[in-house]
Order: C-alpha cells, then structure tokens, then sequence
C-alpha cells in the first residue's frame, strides 16, 4: 500500500496522490492536494526577466506610488541629470494613454507603454514583452514606472534589481502604516516634493520612524524632482549600486 | 483589486493541474493565504464566482485559510506571532523581525470530480 496517500498501490510514485474524500461517497467525489503558489507563474516569469537584466547588464527598478506622487516627473529629472552617462529607458505603466511615454520620450529617453486596462498594477509577463519591443541597450538603467496604485503592485516581482516605493509630502505621514505591503516589499523609499513642506503639515521623521517600523532596512531619499533639491543623492544612488550589481552577478 | 489578478492564476493553477490529475469539474477550492500576505480574504470572495464562471470550477465553493504570521525576533532571538507587518517584538520591542511564515498564497487542495 502506498505510504503517501493510502491507496492500494504497490509504488509510491508513478501514480496520482487523490484520495477519495469518504469513502461512500456515490458522486466520486475526492481531493487533490495541489500546494502551488498563487504567484508561482509571476515568479517564473519574473526569473526570466532578472536573468535577462544580468546576462545583459541592465540595471531594472520598479517605481511604486500612488497617481499624482511625481513618478513620471523624478523619472524626467532623472533622465536629465544622468543621460550623459547611462543609456535610460523607460517602461511606462497606465491603465490607459500613451501621455507618460510621449513625456519621458521628449526628456530623451526610450520609452514604451504598457496599458493594463482594467488591470492596476504590472506583472513579470507583461514587462517581459515589454523588453522584448523595447530593446534596451546593454549595461543600462531600466525604469519600469509601475501604475500609480500603493497597494496592487507590492506582491507582483517583476525581475528588477530594486523596488522603489515614493510618496509626496502632500499625502501624509502615515502612508507606511496605512500601506504597509509596500513598505515591507520595498528597498529604498523616496519622499518627494520636498520643496512643499513649508507649505504643508508633513512630519518627516513621524514618516521616516514609521516606514522603519515596517522595513528596518528601507533607505530614504527626500527629494524635489521638480525643483532638483536632492536628486544628485538619488542620481548616485542609481550609479552606485548600477556597479555593485552588476559585480555581484559577474561569474 | 489585485485579487481579480491572483484569482486567474488560481484558475491557470486549477486548469494546468486537470489533465495530470486527471479531474473535469471542481467543486471547492481551497487556499491558504497568510495573515499578512497583501490580500484581504472579502475581495477574494468577492470575486471568486465571477473569475470561475464558465471555467471547470464554475460553481465551486472557496475556502480560506489563515495562516498565522510568525517572525524571529534578529535583536532577541524570540520566536513571536506576529498580526501587522510593523508589529515590535512584545520582548525588546525591536522592529527587526525575520517573518518566517504569514506571507503566503497557495492553493492547498481542490474537492474535485
């Protein structure tokens, strides 16, 4: 008798682990005993594009906030301070129109959309072609803007080196508690326009203590992508661990 | 809603695993979902019966179980359960949690026919 399920079967391989639930049930009814991540196809995928990002030296991170944080704008500010040195590009995701990619294409940068429709966040599968169509230079930076939405997006790897989570000033401190996935998912956080905080009634270090109650190891950057006040830190940030990665996967 | 997403992989999970184990129709599915995984339990039965419409769980019934968030505390070594991702360790109060289980998502089993 099979040791694993009980069935009569001599072998305990070679044959389906079902068992019937009851044993007078007419219907035939059993169970099947699958054990499979939910997100085990997203993580496949994602595996993909991570060993796609190493083979060819691309530095990926996936930038996560809420709409209206500045995503597209640090992005643009980004692209400005660091083109000289790194070939950008961009993955732009939308629910609908191509107006973040015609921004980031006019900074310089090559950029694709992705709309999801009715889908608010993006997944390993969607950014995979979205590498495929986009072609992006070897030993670049890659920035995969994911949709503006602070909760969908944390469970979803999408092969980058980082995940990125920013917030503004203008929406409060307690964004971490109230979000905490995110925060917990992330490795480096950004507090942007910084440039309002005379102007608005923001705690910084209530945000930042909060934040690290969630994630000890989050780094901070505050930041105005608009007016430039820290964007060398982020800037060096990106060129930085661009390097450290790219040595880590060398053989 | 990212559970609407996390659903149809339910589903594709269901649809791959017919053939090998050999079922047409199924008739609970059940998941295991930590207790500090980022899905809330409503919005999965919510929008159970609409993601299996016209699938062969069309119908099923779903069943969720917790699974309790456990973490190793990196200051104290305790061994605590831990309900929010920004608990302290009840002990030295350290935010320095190594979460050994509460993140899941699986499906467990299926009743199927």
């Amino acid at each position: 008798m099979c040791t694993t399920c009980g069935c009569g079967s001599s072998e305990t391989l070679n044959h389906q682990h079902a068992s019937k639930v009851g044993a007078a049930d007419k219907t035939d009814l059993r169970l099947v005993q699958l054990e499979k991540d939910v997100l085990g196809k997203n993580k496949r995928y994602a595996t993909q594009n991570r060993e796609y990002f190493q083979q060819h030296e691309i530095f990926a991170l996936n930038i996560i906030s809420s709409p209206g944080s500045g995503k597209t704008s640090l992005l643009t500010a980004t692209i400005d301070a660091l083109k000289d040195q790194v070939d950008i590009n961009v993955i732009e995701g939308d629910q609908s129109s191509q107006l973040d990619a015609d921004r980031i294409r006019s900074s310089g940068a090559k950029a694709i959309q992705i709309n999801t429709g009715k889908g608010c966040h993006l997944d390993a599968h969607q950014v995979g072609h979205a590498v495929e169509d986009l072609n992006p230079a070897d030993k670049g930076v890659l920035f995969i803007e994911n949709v503006g939405n602070l909760v969908c997006p944390a469970p979803f790897d999408l092969g980058e080196a980082y995940k990125v989570v920013m917030l503004s000033v203008t929406e409060g401190e307690d964004k971490p508690l109230k979000y905490p996935d995110i925060f917990y998912a992330a490795d480096l956080m950004i507090i942007n326009k910084t440039d309002l905080l005379p102007y608005v009634d923001f705690n910084m270090e209530q945000c930042i203590a909060y934040a690290k109650q969630i994630n000890p190891n989050l780094i901070i950057i505050k930041l105005s992508a608009t007016k430039g006040d820290g964007l060398s830190a982020w800037a060096q940030w990106i060129m930085k661990q661009r390097v450290l990665n790219e040595s880590k996967h060398k053989p | 809603m990212h559970e609407l997403s996390l659903l149809e992989d339910v589903l594709s999970i269901i649809e791959d695993n017919a053939d090998s184990q050999g079922y047409t129709s199924v008739k609970k599915v059940c998941l295991e979902i930590g207790a500090l995984s980022c899905v809330e339990p409503e919005a999965l039965r919510f929008a159970f019966d609409i993601v299996m419409k016209n699938s062969l769980a069309d119908g099923a019934t779903l069943d969720i179980v917790t699974m309790p968030g456990q973490a190793i505390c990196q200051q104290c070594g305790r061994e605590i359960e831990v309900f929010e991702l920004h608990t302290p360790c009840p002990d030295c109060q350290s935010f320095s949690l190594d979460i050994q289980s509460g993140l899941e998502m699986r499906v467990r089993d299926l009743i199927v026919n």
